[in-house]
């Protein structure tokens, strides 16, 4: 009945664990996913063509900034912006926290030895993602206003599959935005006292608002991310030539 | 009736073997049944935790399968019952006995944490709050203390980071500092005394919560906001330094 | 002997519920030294699990309410052999100390004015129970707990009182061991305050935890403290029944006081038929006037569902007998067609959750099986309604463990105001007392050397008996001679087979070391558990008639010369001796709110 399996208590060498789950597959995929963005965006960036087509215009390059004076793809100028908003995103932290940091890579499983600091030297500067969040507004604005742009084509208004696409991108940032932490806390977490703070009521709502996109930021974060990156792919393969844009009205 | 077998770490101090028992399995069974059938039968002084039964109290937790989870609140029937069932202590905690560990760290830094200092009453001896002012807190007000985020945490499990209150009691400071009666400003000592820093959101206290307390995204990143707000916003701070000279930290809405 | 080690207090609080801290924090604020001791982790008490509510007059939900209908509803529901001046200290006191909770971070539900809400309960006229979803108990300790912890009071947590020492006649102290370590500590006071709980334990089916063994009624009536009203055990009418393992995890009153409806396996809503004669004015007689009170027609009548626990308990078991029962032996209780999902899963969150998870059950779609539950003694250790002070100097008892408040049948939330308004009156009291004492007695070396021995007996390898088995066995002698319903025959019997129980009782073997050991602590519980179980039993066929939580199947009626007494039980030379004693009258005044 006995078995001498010494067993070290508490645990704290890497990766150990006793669960028989899984456990290594979500943060194996979240990093497939993240790698897979990162290299495609690179990339795409750096091409420097195939951004527009018609009415269409690829998100990496918008709003669209040409300058003399700028050699490399005009993609840089702004893609800063929402690489730093997701970034310095809490829940992009936790992704890449536990897919690239392994602090820890899953819960109950030991982490990454290490003279352990959190937040607070090196990567005190994630406080600033509030201000990531201020552009990532006035990009969502701009992202709508391409948006509907692409509805209007040489021979007038119309709808393109293409137009589609750029709508949904549109939304699915916008989804993802609302519900950023920095935005539940601006509109009214930080209010302690709903019935006691001018407007408090209206904070109040506005906070639950944000709150209803705020649980499902994860989701959110992932849809817009593949969205972007597709939104991409699609209107550079149309200008590209390979396939056609579907005209739907 | 079915039979499954556990496997249970006994020992003392750290020191300590996995013992292998059966179980004999009944409709709608628990873990802690399953343990409490080893006590009765086989290892009358194995040494455990229970109160309520019912999810209520927080005495039960261990690691099951290397899950952290409360024993009274985990089916059989959710369990592969192919491979022996493994029953261990929490690992965050230093190891009494069996499946009892020392949490008396936990009731430490719960002294640290200044109690709520209200304002005054209503002229009518009341006081007056609405749902929506106290709602959020009373989700963290649903708290167990069943510490198993604690242990969960890496930052005390993995790195035993000692100025770190851990999820638990960053909850509770919330709990205090969202408070529409209490009149303390808590940032600076969130930030410098208790550790909120520490915590890099990776979620691990929300996912192994029983009571579903959405720690992370409901208590601790709020506060990382609040801090962010009061120390590391630099239009904040201007903004501040020019309105005010006397106040360094903003106090609460009034 | 070995050494101990010894602790000095002004105060000795033993058990940390609510009871228990609400004493620990007054008594420091009269300014003494005061030490907490209790057997589990600090916060993990019954009190912990408490879901309905508190009951106290704050006449927020209704305006018609004070503390003279909270009068008038505890004795009737106690069936007017409470202890009334209890009852009206506490009735006067109950919305103060409630809403003192407030001040020390209580986050009650709260109606649209911003006030405490407050939602209705069996046997209480109107709404009056102050709650928190259905977790009110954690609030409440959880609220004291954090608020003590700043108070300057010393806890000692995972520690067991075995004994109280008594010198001179004179409470002085316990003597009790660190579970951890199992070795032995000596408390030194100057009063002692026992709030210790109940004693559910005794019976199989229960809603209480393993500390539920009655200890402060055993240590007290070993102390030489008398006992009162042991034969009123609370039967709560809806446990769980079904899966096994969760048989008797209480489903709160709460469900009920939100809507819930009871029926039989016919789909017949049964309770209708068991309105007593007493309740009749005052409950709604047709399902059509039920479902306008639901509605809050301030006009119509409670439903019968509300009615006092003993009533309801009873029902279920009666239609179980008559072969209406549901298919694990109790009865169907259905919130599903009363209220919406998302008002149930708002109102009653763990109740949801504990049949989800422990039954496979969605409560808002399909109705639970419930039947009666051992749950609370309305039974303790007698006081003085004033101080909280027993029958011996320097003992002081308050919340579950003392007796008196509630009669024959305790209401639904009464209990957790109980531990706040005499926690507090125990607190105060046995400071100002302490301060009038120069100095605590020294317990004799003799005496330690007596509860050592008791204490490590069961080590001893020549015993044989299994101490899982001892107390698997009386509870189940509890549940058939000393159950809901009794006779004496049966009760009879039962305390020949307690006295087996004894004997074995004394042969407890106890297997490995004293460090954190649960055998050994089963094993000495055990002492406790026979001594109130033989209480129990011993009152209740004192009791020739049936009122409240207590029924013979013998004797069906309640009787007038029984309505005026109440059973007191006390150590006369070794054994236990029961006399009826008659209640003073109730002054006119009171008399009147009747
Ligand atoms: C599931 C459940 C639901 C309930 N719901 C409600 C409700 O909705 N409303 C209501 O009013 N009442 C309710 N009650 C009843 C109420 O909760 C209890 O009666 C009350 O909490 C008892 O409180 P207490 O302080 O007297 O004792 P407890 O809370 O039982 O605490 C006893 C304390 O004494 C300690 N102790 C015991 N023996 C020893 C010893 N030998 N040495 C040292 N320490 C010891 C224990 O460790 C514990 O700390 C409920 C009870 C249960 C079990
Ligand atoms: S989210 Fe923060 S507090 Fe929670 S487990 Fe992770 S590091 Fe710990
Ligand atoms: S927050 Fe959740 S996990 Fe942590 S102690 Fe409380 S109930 Fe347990
Ligand atoms: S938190 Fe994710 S975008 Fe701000
Ligand atoms: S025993 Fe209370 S939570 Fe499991």
């Amino acid at each position: 009945m006995q078995r001498n399996i010494s067993i070290q208590h508490p645990n704290r060498s890497f990766l150990e664990t006793t669960r028989i789950d899984n456990w290594w597959v979500g943060p194996l995929l979240t990093s497939i996913g993240l790698l897979a963005f990162i290299f495609y965006s690179t990339w795409a960036a750096f091409q420097n063509e195939h951004y527009q087509w018609g009415p269409y215009l690829s998100p990496f390059y918008a709003p669209l900034l040409e300058f003399e004076w700028w050699p490399l793809s005009p993609a840089f100028l702004i893609l800063w912006a929402p690489a730093g908003f997701r970034f310095t995103c809490y829940y992009y932290r936790k992704a890449y926290y536990r897919s690239f940091f392994l602090t820890p890579s899953a819960c109950a499983v030991g982490a990454r030895p290490q003279k352990y600091r959190g937040e607070r030297f090196l990567l005190v500067f994630q406080n600033l993602h509030r201000y990531f969040l201020y552009i990532a507004l006035i990009f969502c604005v701009i992202l709508s206003y391409d948006a509907i742009v692409s509805f209007s084509f040489e021979n007038g208004l119309g709808v393109g599959v293409g137009s589609i696409i750029m709508t949904l991108n549109a939304v699915f940032l916008t989804a993802f935005t609302l519900g950023c932490n920095s935005l539940r806390h601006l509109v009214g977490g930080n209010v302690d006292c709903y019935s006691c703070a001018s407007f408090g009521h209206q904070r109040y709502q506005a906070w639950k608002f944000v709150s209803l996109f705020n649980v499902h930021h994860n989701f959110w974060a992932w849809i817009s991310l593949f969205w972007v990156g597709f939104t991409d792919l699609y209107i550079r393969l149309v200008s590209m030539n390979i396939i056609t844009d579907y005209r739907i009205l | 009736m079915a039979e499954a077998q556990f496997k249970v770490f006994r020992g003392e101090g750290a020191k300590g073997e996995l013992f292998e028992f059966p179980v004999e399995v009944t409709e709608g069974m628990v873990v802690l049944d399953a343990v409490q059938q080893i006590q009765s039968r086989h290892a009358n002084d194995l040494a455990v935790r229970w109160n309520c039964r019912a999810g209520k109290c927080g005495s039960c937790s261990a690691e099951v399968n290397g899950k952290p989870r409360l024993m009274c609140m985990t089916r059989m029937d959710e369990l592969s019952l192919d491979v022996p069932v493994l029953i261990e202590p929490m690992r965050g905690f230093p190891h009494m006995k069996d499946l009892v560990t020392d949490v008396s760290r936990n009731y430490e830094i719960n002294k640290k944490i200044r109690p709520l200092t209200p304002k005054p009453r209503e002229t009518d001896g009341t006081y007056r709050m609405q749902q929506e002012d106290i709602e959020r807190i009373q989700e963290f007000h649903k708290c167990i203390e069943c510490f198993l985020c604690q242990n969960v945490c890496h930052v005390i499990r993995d790195h035993s980071v000692k100025e770190f209150a851990g999820p638990r009691f960053l909850i509770r400071i919330a709990s205090l500092a969202m408070h529409p009666l209490d009149t303390l400003n808590r940032l600076k000592e969130l930030k410098d005394v208790f550790g909120l820093g520490y915590c890099n959101i990776t979620k691990c206290c929300t996912e192994v919560c029983p009571e579903n307390i959405k720690i992370t995204d409901n208590g601790i990143i709020p506060l990382k906001e609040r801090v962010a707000g009061a120390f590391y916003d630099p239009l904040a701070w201007l903004w501040k330094n020019l309105t005010s000279n006397s106040k360094k930290i903003p106090e609460k809405n009034k | 002997m070995e050494s101990y080690e010894v602790k000095e207090h002004d105060v000795l609080v033993i058990g940390a519920g609510g009871a228990g801290l609400r004493a620990a924090i007054e008594a420091s604020a009269q300014g003494v030294s005061v030490g907490l001791v209790c057997k589990s982790l600090l916060g993990k008490a019954h009190t912990v699990m408490a879901e309905g509510g508190m009951a106290a007059s704050l006449s927020n939900a209704d305006p018609r309410d004070n503390w003279e209908v909270h009068f008038r509803d505890t004795i009737r529901g106690g069936k007017h052999i409470n202890n009334w001046q209890m009852v009206e200290i506490f009735c006067q006191e109950a919305a103060d100390r409630v809403s003192e909770l407030e001040e020390w971070g209580a986050l009650f539900d709260r109606t649209k004015e911003g006030l405490i809400a407050q939602r209705n309960f069996g046997g209480h006229r109107y709404p009056r129970l102050a709650h928190v979803g259905d977790r009110t108990g954690l609030e409440l300790i959880r609220t004291l707990q954090n608020y003590g912890i700043h108070q300057g009071f010393e806890v000692y947590m995972e520690c067991c009182v075995v004994e109280l020492i008594k010198e001179k006649d004179q409470v002085c102290g316990a003597f009790g061991f660190w579970r951890e370590s199992g070795q032995f500590i000596v408390f030194k006071a100057k009063s002692v305050v026992l709030a210790t709980g109940g004693l559910g334990k005794v019976y199989r089916v229960t809603s209480n935890s393993w500390e539920g063994t009655g200890d402060g009624h055993a240590l007290a009536y070993r102390a030489g403290a008398e006992l009162v009203d042991m034969e009123f055990v609370q039967f709560h009418p809806t446990g769980m029944v079904w899966p096994p393992s969760v048989q008797g995890i209480l489903v709160t009153e709460g469900v009920r006081g939100e809507g819930g409806i009871l029926k039989n396996s016919d789909g017949k809503r049964f309770m209708f038929e068991y309105i007593p004669d007493a309740f009749a004015a005052e409950t709604s007689d047709s399902e059509e006037e039920a479902s306008r009170w639901l509605k809050g027609d301030p006009e119509a009548r409670r439903p019968p569902e509300l009615l006092t626990r003993d009533v309801v308990a009873k029902a279920i078991r009666s239609e179980r007998i008559a072969g209406r029962g549901s298919p694990h032996g109790g009865a169907f209780l259905d919130i599903a067609s009363q209220r919406d999902a998302e008002y149930i899963k708002k109102k009653l969150p763990s109740m949801y959750h504990q049949f989800m998870k422990l039954g496979n059950l969605d409560i808002t779609s399909t109705p639970m099986e419930v039947g009666p539950t051992c749950h609370y003694v309305m039974g303790g250790v007698r006081v003085e309604p004033e101080t909280a002070m027993t029958t011996v100097k320097g003992l002081f008892a308050a919340g579950e463990v003392a007796g008196g408040l509630h009669g024959a049948n305790r209401l639904g939330g009464n209990s957790l105001t109980d531990l706040l308004v005499f926690g507090a009156r125990a607190g105060f009291h046995s400071a100002k007392y302490s301060k009038e004492i120069a100095e605590a007695l020294n317990p004799s070396e003799d005496l330690l050397k007596k509860m050592e021995r008791f204490s490590l007996e069961p080590f001893d390898p020549e015993r044989t008996e299994n101490p899982y088995s001892v107390m698997a066995d009386l509870q189940e002698t509890m549940e058939i001679n000393a159950g809901i319903v009794r006779t004496k025959d049966e009760m009879e019997k039962g305390l020949e087979l307690l006295q087996d129980l004894k004997n074995r009782g004394e042969k407890v073997r106890v297997e490995g070391n004293r460090q954190y050991n649960p055998a050994w602590h089963y094993a000495l519980d055990l002492k406790n558990l026979l001594c109130v179980a033989e209480a129990i039993t011993l009152a209740a066929l004192n009791r020739e008639e049936s009122r409240g939580g207590h029924t013979r199947e013998d004797f069906p009626e309640s009787s007038e010369y029984f309505q005026n007494v109440n059973s007191f039980i006390s150590d006369k030379e070794g054994s236990m001796f029961i006399e009826n004693r008659e209640r003073e009258p109730m002054p006119e005044h009171l008399e009147k709110l009747l």
